[in-house]
């Protein structure tokens, strides 16, 4: 369970003031909202990356505000994936067991069952450079749920992937929460994948977040417009305008 | 309709449009960058004609001078390896905290840059001599570690690293900073400590600076000779380096001796930075 209460995050002159939401044990909500709304703060704040100036957050009932990254046992996948340039696929899926100290069968069963769950078995020995976008990003989430976490965030984990790859990877994320019972988190700004994922829809707008029925999806191009719509617009008026003969 | 006559009339100039030749600008890089080149290049051919094999061989026969290369390549390597060890911990502090007062901390950082290098002898030198209490610096480590620093050995590699030092942190900033923090954030998420996240995450993806850091530091170290003539003296077979080797043959007129020994000097440097380069491409691929 993600709970956050009466939170408040300060980061320059952004603020989000007095944010409060519940995210119910083994529950896939997907946030959105637009551009610079700051949901990426709000994930920051929750694996502890971000300090917030009042409010409480609690993980599973425990109060974690106070706590390190390191002690919130939270599966992060940040939207640049930020993966270690000097690791294999392999160290990435072992490395939280080692910071845990399991032992070598446990490191070996561990790897196998993730690498056959998402299916990057063959990429094991391979380094960062030259893995594709959806390579990437399942390395990343089998980092992220390698050691079991309590919540798993995600934050737009699949952007810039092409439309058959994501709803594969929609379809791994959502057998992958269902099978952990995982509670998780996941920002997008994408209708499709909400439509694909959400148990339940929060929707962050000036500042205030709100949950909305996931039946609102159909009707929230005000709210959360699609960035790349959005962004190809001009461009499209452009290209249109220069292409006349 | 008047927006598209509007476009017709605008883009057809540029179907008209040439570039031109791309030479004389190319001409020009490669006759301005050429200049300098060639600047280098004929020292070094000037020196090699001036000189001759015997002379070489000479000045390598004579002890002083195998002393002065001996205790050059020593006191380079311990400093390099010190400026190092310094820098990668200043450096990642002051790329991953923001601090009150760091703008201060980099300016001091920067003085042995811009200080003339004799000032860091004498201030060396006083800083060493300083009576405080009726004693000074240099009594009290003569006291308790029995060993002299001025006009001595250690003398000389603490002026090579006080300039050497600067130069690595330098290098080890650009270096940190151009490493994604977002990798260390992650590796926190996933239980790591501070600690273990900059020793298996960041430390590994900054080997090729390190490698630059400790090339930079150790060419300072073998060109410094102004602190250390201050700091350490050029008392032969006892503080004398390569540079001041160069110095003393100058001042005696042995001009072919000093020549050999610049020859030397070159010689030992390009074969670090070959060893270093070559160390560093492979440590990279």
């Amino acid at each position: 369970m993600i709970e956050l209460e009466n939170v408040t995050i300060r980061s320059g002159a952004f603020a989000l003031t007095n944010v409060s939401a519940v995210v119910p044990q083994g529950d896939y909500a997907v946030l959105m909202g637009g551009t610079g709304q700051g949901k990426t703060t709000i994930v920051e704040a929750l694996c502890g990356l971000r300090p917030i100036v009042s409010g409480c957050i609690r993980l599973d009932g425990a109060e974690v505000t106070r706590w390190k990254p390191a002690d919130r046992s939270i599966g992060y996948v940040p939207q640049d994936l930020a993966l270690f340039p000097t690791m294999t696929v392999r160290e990435h899926l072992e490395f939280a067991l080692r910071l845990r100290r399991a032992s070598r069968a446990l490191l070996r069963e561990r790897v196998a069952e993730l690498a056959d769950v998402l299916g990057i078995g063959a990429l094991l020995d391979r380094r960062m450079r030259g893995l594709s976008g959806g390579e990437a990003q399942r390395v990343a989430l089998g980092r992220a749920l390698s050691f079991r976490p309590r919540v798993l965030l995600l934050d737009e984990p699949l952007n810039a992937l092409d439309e058959s790859t994501r709803d594969r990877l929609c379809e791994l994320l959502r057998t992958v929460q269902k099978t952990q019972g995982l509670t998780t988190l996941h920002i997008t700004h994408s209708r499709t994948e909400a439509r694909l994922l959400a148990d339940r829809l929060l929707v962050l707008v000036d500042g205030r977040l709100q949950e909305r029925p996931t039946t609102d999806l159909s009707s929230l191009s005000q709210i959360a417009p699609e960035t790349v719509a959005s962004a190809t617009g001009p461009y499209l008026e452009s290209i249109r305008i220069l292409a006349l003969p | 309709m008047n927006d598209a006559s509007a476009a017709t009339s605008a883009a057809a100039p540029q179907a008209r449009h040439k570039a031109g030749s791309d030479f004389p600008f190319l001409v020009a890089l490669g006759g301005i960058g050429g200049s300098y080149i060639l600047l280098i290049v004929l020292m070094l051919v000037a020196d090699l004609a001036f000189t001759s094999p015997s002379h070489f061989k000479q000045a390598l026969q004579k002890p002083e001078i195998q002393y002065a290369l001996r205790l050059t390549l020593v006191t380079c390597t311990i400093s390099a390896l010190l400026s190092l060890a310094v820098a990668v911990p200043l450096s990642y502090l002051m790329s991953r905290f923001a601090f009150r007062g760091r703008w201060l901390l980099e300016t001091a950082i920067d003085i042995p840059i811009v200080l003339p290098p004799l000032v860091i002898g004498l201030s060396l030198l006083i800083l060493f001599h300083l009576p405080v209490g009726g004693t000074n610096l240099e009594q009290q480590i003569e006291h308790l570690f029995g060993m002299r620093v001025t006009y001595a050995p250690p003398a000389v590699v603490l002026a090579q690293f006080s300039v050497a030092c600067a130069f690595a942190v330098q290098t080890m900033r650009v270096t940190f900073d151009q490493i994604d923090t977002r990798a260390e954030q992650v590796a926190l998420t996933l239980g790591c400590r501070r600690s273990q996240a900059f020793f298996h995450v960041v430390l590994p993806q900054a080997w090729r600076g390190m490698i630059a850091a400790l090339t930079i530091a150790w060419a300072r170290s073998l060109g410094e000779f102004g602190p250390i003539l201050v700091f350490a003296g050029a008392t032969r077979m006892r503080t004398e380096v390569l540079s001041t080797t160069v110095f003393l043959e100058l001042s005696v007129g042995q001009l072919e001796a000093a020549v050999a020994v610049s020859l030397l000097m070159v010689v030992a440097a390009i074969a670090v930075l070959g060893v270093v380069r070559l160390l560093g491409t492979r440590v990279a691929t």
